[in-house]
């Protein structure tokens, strides 16, 4: 199952060392890290998309965060209300007759060309992750020559549903 | 990026001592002293030659080891016995990279250490200058936390902030890595006696929900069990589990680690589980309906195949660390909380006493048809044996240390440990090598006890070197080399799993070791009958005199029972033949 975790950090020397390090070391699969500041001077935080077996492998991820002294607070978001963005850079074969193709086709993406060449263009799109898997599944019969992503970042809705099930691996209660 | 990032304002010791400017090395002793550091196991070198002079101006016992292993692994036995911090000094690159094997096997067994290791210059670090290693790279994953100094102001903050994460919560291992330049550095700063660290709480008191719950569960159980980990030494929690038993008449399993947090001697001890644990330990663990788990860590050593592990038994599980509760095994009442204040809570509410005469009728019979034996014919002394003997010279309140291997495992069987931190033993890593240093710390921390150090011959040949510093300080150290001229328990996995094939498990020469002894001006002596061994061990363990006495042990003895790799807990080999 995929899980999206969130934790903020000090942002000591080495952080992200550590934490990658930890994912390396207790076998956790990482599809994605973005890493960024916050509102508070020091403090950044790293958004993780992970691939585990179960509940169980989920609880170990979480707790093993939260082992490190320089992590501050960790989450596990994905069943909460929550939005996720990812950035990509696309770099599309053209030809002058496809040129106007692509523009119709990623125009409901809102995705935009920042820089034309003679035989490419090159689009940047901002969405989820399934928005984002959507547009280039789409362009990939013109040749795509080059993707950059960032991975995904995410923050919680300002107004939350209530989920009424507590987490089942909750420790303290 | 920003080692400062604190916001807090931390209150700070304005004693005479830490006014005025002063040199980095001179505030790293001084910040030794206000944490009561009493002694250091090190090694000099260049990166630490400015830490060395501020030592020699003011001086804090330092234990001059002749390895850097030698010194950090005195270390953890200093820690294991006295409950303080060890606290070691090495230099960059090899002196550090040394210490690897030492801060590893402490992070597996909850030791707290404070490490210190020099570095090259500020200036030159990512260079690859001279002695330079990655130790903050290196020793990431080995320790609880590390360190690396960047500005000397940062020094008492972080000293005292290690000395708190190794001793608090789960203990473990901190590494202090100091560049050079910065020890020569002048400043005046403050030396703090508060840590402000919100990503490290840990959590102390059980949540009362999860002792109801374990309350409702004792009630109903008919074949309760307590299975006992160091946690319980750690928290110093052996006179409460032991009221808790005796209150509850719960049998009790101890882990290898754990071993002496329950008395051996009382009639409710079912022995050591897992791999070469009793049969009445392991059948208690395959059968109960109830385990109680206190502060051990479910290590696969224990468990055997998870498969065949409790099935059929509500899981409580107490420990400091949350991070082991659901870890190995699933997991229905977790209580993170220090073991001592978790059974506190427990005895502080009316706990109904199980009812299980049944099922402790059924273990006591166990106990009597599947003991420890061993076989009593073959050349050479009876490994099992020569640890009764030892036991019964030291009426069994020795401190007593061992290497990794066969030896080990007869020590933890047969020498009866009915006190706590009086074992100390290599479980997570298995370090050879461990034993005969461990001992030389354990001797430090406690002059007046006997400290019997069971070496293998094979594990005595990794760390021997620090004969020299038993010599130096006439420490009296009883060294007990088991001798099979064998990596033993090598010889016993290939004789029992690889049809006799003993690849490069004998070994063919060996120090005269009585010689290697008298070399160092320690008396020797060489036993190859159990009469011989009786005499020297009556002579030798009680005074106050080192001694390395050289046993031959019968070479092709085997330790059993035990479990095969893969195999569950019910599937013990090697019970005592009807
Ligand atoms: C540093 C290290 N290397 C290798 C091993 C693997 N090993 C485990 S026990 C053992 C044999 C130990 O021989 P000895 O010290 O003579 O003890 P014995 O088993 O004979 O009692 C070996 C090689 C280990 N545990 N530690
Ligand atoms: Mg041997």
């Amino acid at each position: 199952m995929k899980r999206i975790v969130t934790a903020t950090v000090f942002n000591q020397s080495g952080v992200l060392n550590r934490i990658t390090g930890l994912f390396t070391r207790r076998q956790f699969n990482i599809e994605s890290i973005t890493v960024g500041a916050t509102e508070t001077e020091g403090v950044s935080k790293m958004t993780f998309v992970v691939h585990v077996e179960d509940a169980r492998m989920v609880e170990q991820v979480l707790k093993q965060l939260n082992k490190q002294i320089d992590v501050l607070k960790v989450n596990d978001i994905t069943d909460q209300a929550i939005v996720t963005r990812e950035l990509a850079l696309l770099k599309v074969m053209t030809t002058p007759q496809t040129r106007a193709e692509i523009n119709v086709i990623i125009e409901p993406f809102r995705a935009t060309i920042i820089d034309v060449a003679k035989d490419s263009v090159t689009i940047q799109v901002v969405g989820n992750f399934e928005k984002i898997e959507a547009m280039i599944e789409l362009l990939r019969p013109y040749g795509i020559k080059e993707v950059a992503r960032t991975g995904q970042t995410a923050i919680k809705r300002g107004s939350q549903r209530l989920v009424s099930e507590s987490k089942p691996f909750s420790i303290l209660n | 990026m920003n080692q400062n990032a604190k916001v807090k304002e931390l209150k700070v010791d304005t004693t005479a001592a830490s006014a005025g400017p002063m040199n980095g090395a001179d505030i790293f002793i001084e910040s030794l002293k206000k944490e009561n550091v009493e002694v250091m196991f090190g090694y000099p070198g260049g990166a630490v030659l400015p830490l060395y002079d501020a030592l020699y101006k003011n001086p804090i016992r330092h234990i001059l080891a002749r390895h850097e292993q030698g010194a950090i692994h005195a270390a953890e036995g200093y820690a294991r016995v006295s409950g303080k911090p060890g606290v070691v000094l090495a230099t960059s690159g090899p002196g550090a990279t040394n210490l690897v094997t030492g801060i590893t096997d402490a992070m597996m067994d909850s030791l707290p250490l404070v490490v210190f290791t020099g570095q090259v210059a500020t200036g030159v670090i990512g260079t690859d200058a001279f002695q330079e290693a990655d130790v903050i790279g290196i020793t990431m994953p080995i320790t609880k936390h590390n360190y690396q100094v960047r500005d000397m102001n940062d020094l008492p903050r972080i000293v005292h902030e290690a000395f708190h994460i190794a001793t608090t919560g789960r203990p473990g291992p901190v590494l202090i890595d100091i560049p050079k330049d910065i020890a020569g550095m002048i400043g005046e700063p403050e030396f703090v006696t508060e840590v402000d660290l919100p990503g490290y709480q840990p959590n102390f008191k059980p949540n009362s929900l999860q002792v109801k719950k374990l309350r409702g569960a004792l009630a109903q159980a008919k074949k309760p069990v307590i299975l006992a980990g160091a946690g319980v030494l750690h928290a110093k929690a052996s006179k409460e589990l032991l009221q808790f038993v005796e209150k509850m008449q719960i049998p009790v399993v101890n882990t290898l680690l754990g071993l002496g947090g329950f008395p051996a001697n009382h009639p409710l001890f079912l022995g050591m589980g897992g791999m070469h644990g009793t049969n009445t330990a392991n059948k208690a663990l395959y059968e109960t309906d109830l385990l109680i788990n206190i502060g051990a860590r479910f290590d696969d050593r224990l468990t055997g195949n998870l498969a065949h592990f409790a099935p059929s038994a509500t899981v409580a599980h107490i420990d400091i660390d949350p991070a082991e509760i659901g870890k190995n095994v699933e997991t229905h009442i977790p209580i993170v909380a220090d073991a001592r204040a978790a059974l506190k809570k427990i005895m502080s509410l009316d706990f109904e006493a199980p009812k299980a005469d049944e099922w402790r009728a059924k273990l006591q019979q166990d106990k009597v048809e599947n003991p420890l034996w061993n076989t009593e014919d073959g050349e050479g002394i009876s490994p099992q044996l020569l640890m009764k003997m030892i036991h019964e010279i030291t009426e069994g309140d020795a401190i007593v240390t061992t290497d990794v291997g066969q030896h080990q495992m007869w020590t933890a069987q047969y020498y009866g440990f009915n006190k706590p931190d009086q074992w100390v033993t290599s479980g997570g890593l298995g370090t050879m090598g461990f034993g005969f240093p461990s001992a030389i710390g354990a001797q430090i921390a406690k002059p007046d006890k006997t400290v019997v150090a069971i070496a293998g011959d094979a594990g005595f040949q990794m760390t021997l070197q620090e004969l020299g510093l038993v010599a130096e300080l006439k420490l009296p150290v009883k060294i007990i080399v088991y001798n099979n001229m064998a990596l033993g328990m090598v010889r016993q996995w290939q004789e029992t799993f690889y049809e006799e094939r003993y690849s490069q498990s004998l070994i063919p020469v060996q120090p005269d070791f009585v010689k290697l002894a008298d070399s160092y001006g320690i008396r020797g002596y060489k036993v190859s009958t159990e009469e011989e061994a009786e005499k020297v061990l009556r002579e030798t363990l009680t005074d106050n005199e080192p001694v390395l006495i050289d046993c031959r042990i019968k070479p092709k003895e085997m330790v059993y029972p035990m479990i095969a790799p893969g195999k569950g807990l019910h599937e013990m080999i090697g019970v005592k033949p009807q």
